[in-house]
């Protein structure tokens, strides 16, 4: 099957790796990033272009663009691994749109499209026949959508709770075990690479929301928007407060939590007993969904990186090969 | 509460539908029969909750289908919840945060654990509420969250999972 990336960041280096490292017989047939572009229908010699990324920051062709490659490559999927964006879901929403209008499938790590038009993008990959896939989403390389896809198929999801948002369980886990303050803990995670610049997004729950939106619009297709979750970050936080709590056996977790009979959608720290599979250390993620006939099930995994995130993505495009390229 | 009643079919029925009548919530159903006596009487002990005041509409109920009822055992307060909450404490009336809970008279504090950090700092505290049902609990908790909100307090939930 042929591929093209959009997007040759951290995801879109991993994704690129692994199909040059393993035979899984995809192809690539066209790469961008945000100033460059390659296309090449006989096969893009991917060890060249990481070298070239690494040493001169541009994958290729400085006259080619991300757009081109999308509307002039000759793929079958396209993985697309630009940056999110939670408001305008640029530039990923657009090439989202072009690939699918050029009848091809897609597979994304991108929350911003698929936070604010799932339900639209869906709609635009049936009417031409193609699929949109985005398990790197959520939880990284945890499986989550094949899962209930396939695994829990004819079950009835009753909710959702996940640890969505490895940051802020690294820095709640830094302040449980060493007793840190809130600014300490943000500080270590800044130092390992954990925490941007500005971790807003990741400390007020936001990036937990937008997962959640993803996993309640997927599942249940009910069209809530980030406006629509009930919010509450991490930020204040006391170490005193993780020490009430480890009195009585318990710990704080950010927990992301969706049950549609109640009509609840929320993200806040909450009081939850250590011994609860969902308390999960340092950078993991883990999702428990709760439903009719399976009762409860827990995944535990790495919430990002680039290899793990490329996990998702890669077993994204076999599906697509499998069920629908190579049988056609 | 422990009933007795007719080892005949529809007895075991006629004695649960008044327990529904009167709003309660069947916990638990346990029958055995008395090994000691072999007429025809079957012991059922039944665990539910009921809002409180309407326990002797239940008696009155269950007489009049027959059933003979060997033991009460009242337990108040059966629900336990514990929640932290963080901020100004005291500058913003502990001892009313408590008493919003307590002037209920369907839930109340039953313990508080608090950190004295520097003045001036955040403090953090640990309250167990106690309540009969848990509509009741429900109804307490929203209670705090509306007095948090009001005095800027950020309330901890315990998560509370099986829907
Ligand atoms: N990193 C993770 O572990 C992880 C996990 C799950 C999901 N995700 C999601 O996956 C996506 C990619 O993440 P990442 O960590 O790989 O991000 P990243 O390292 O910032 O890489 C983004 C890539 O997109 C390219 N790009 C930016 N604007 C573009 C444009 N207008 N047209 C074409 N390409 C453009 C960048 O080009 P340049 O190289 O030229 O700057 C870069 O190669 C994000 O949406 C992120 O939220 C990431």
């Amino acid at each position: 099957m042929k591929v093209a990336i959009v997007g040759l960041g951290s995801v879109g280096r991993g994704v690129a790796e692994m199909i040059a490292k393993k035979s899984l017989g995809l192809t690539v047939t066209g790469i961008a990033d945000s100033t460059s572009g390659i296309i090449n229908a006989g096969g893009i010699d991917l060890h060249d272009v990481l070298d070239v990324k690494h040493k001169t920051g541009s994958c290729g062709d400085k006259k080619i663009s991300a757009n081109e490659v999308i509307k002039k490559a000759d793929y079958d999927a396209l993985v697309e691994v630009t940056p999110t964006n939670a408001t305008t879901g640029e530039p990923g929403l657009s090439y989202i749109k072009m690939a699918i209008g050029r009848k091809k499938h897609v597979v994304t790590s991108n929350k911003g499209p698929i936070a604010l038009a799932y339900r639209d993008l869906k709609k635009r990959a049936e009417k031409n026949g193609v699929v949109l896939r985005h398990e790197a989403t959520v939880g990284g390389a945890i499986p989550i959508f094949h899962m209930i896809e396939h695994g829990l198929a004819g079950n009835e999801i009753l909710a959702i709770f996940g640890v969505l948002n490895g940051t802020c369980n690294f820095i709640l886990t830094r302040m449980s075990d060493e007793g840190l303050t809130y600014e300490q803990a943000l500080l270590e995670a800044r130092q390992m690479g954990y925490a941007e610049a500005d971790p807003t997004y990741d400390v007020q729950g936001i990036d937990a929301a937008i997962k959640l939106v993803i996993l309640a619009n997927t599942i249940w297709g009910n069209g809530v928007t980030l406006n629509d979750v009930n919010r509450t970050g991490i930020d204040l936080l006391t170490p005193d407060a993780l020490r009430l709590a480890e009195d009585e056996g318990s710990t704080i977790r950010l927990i992301a939590e969706a049950i549609p009979k109640k009509g609840l959608l929320r993200v806040s720290p909450r009081i939850i007993e250590k011994s609860h599979p969902l308390v999960v250390e340092g950078t993991l993620n883990a999702i428990t969904l709760e439903t009719d006939m399976a009762k409860e099930i827990t995944l535990i995994g790495r919430g990002a990186g680039s290899i793990e995130t490329a996990s998702a993505i890669i077993g994204d495009l076999l599906f697509i090969r499998d069920r629908y390229v190579e049988r056609a | 509460m422990k009933l007795e009643m007719k080892d005949a079919p529809g007895q075991l029925v006629a004695a649960l539908k008044p327990i529904s009548e009167v709003g309660g919530n069947i916990i638990a159903v346990i029958h055995q029969r008395d090994p000691g006596s072999d007429d025809d009487t079957l012991s059922v002990q039944i665990v539910l909750e009921l809002q409180k005041g309407r326990l002797g509409d239940l008696v009155t109920l269950l007489k009049k289908q027959g059933v003979h009822i060997q033991r009460i055992g009242e337990e108040r307060l059966l629900y336990r919840r514990t929640v932290i909450l963080i901020g100004h404490l005291m500058h913003t009336d502990l001892s009313d945060t408590v008493d919003r809970i307590d002037s209920t008279g369907f839930a109340e504090v039953s313990e508080l654990s608090m950190s004295m950090p520097a003045i001036n700092e955040r403090s953090s505290s640990r309250l167990t509420i106690k309540s009969v049902t848990k509509d009741d609990m429900e109804m307490a908790i929203s209670i705090l969250r509306s007095v948090a909100s009001e005095k800027g307090l950020l309330l901890i939930e315990p998560l509370e999972e099986i829907v």
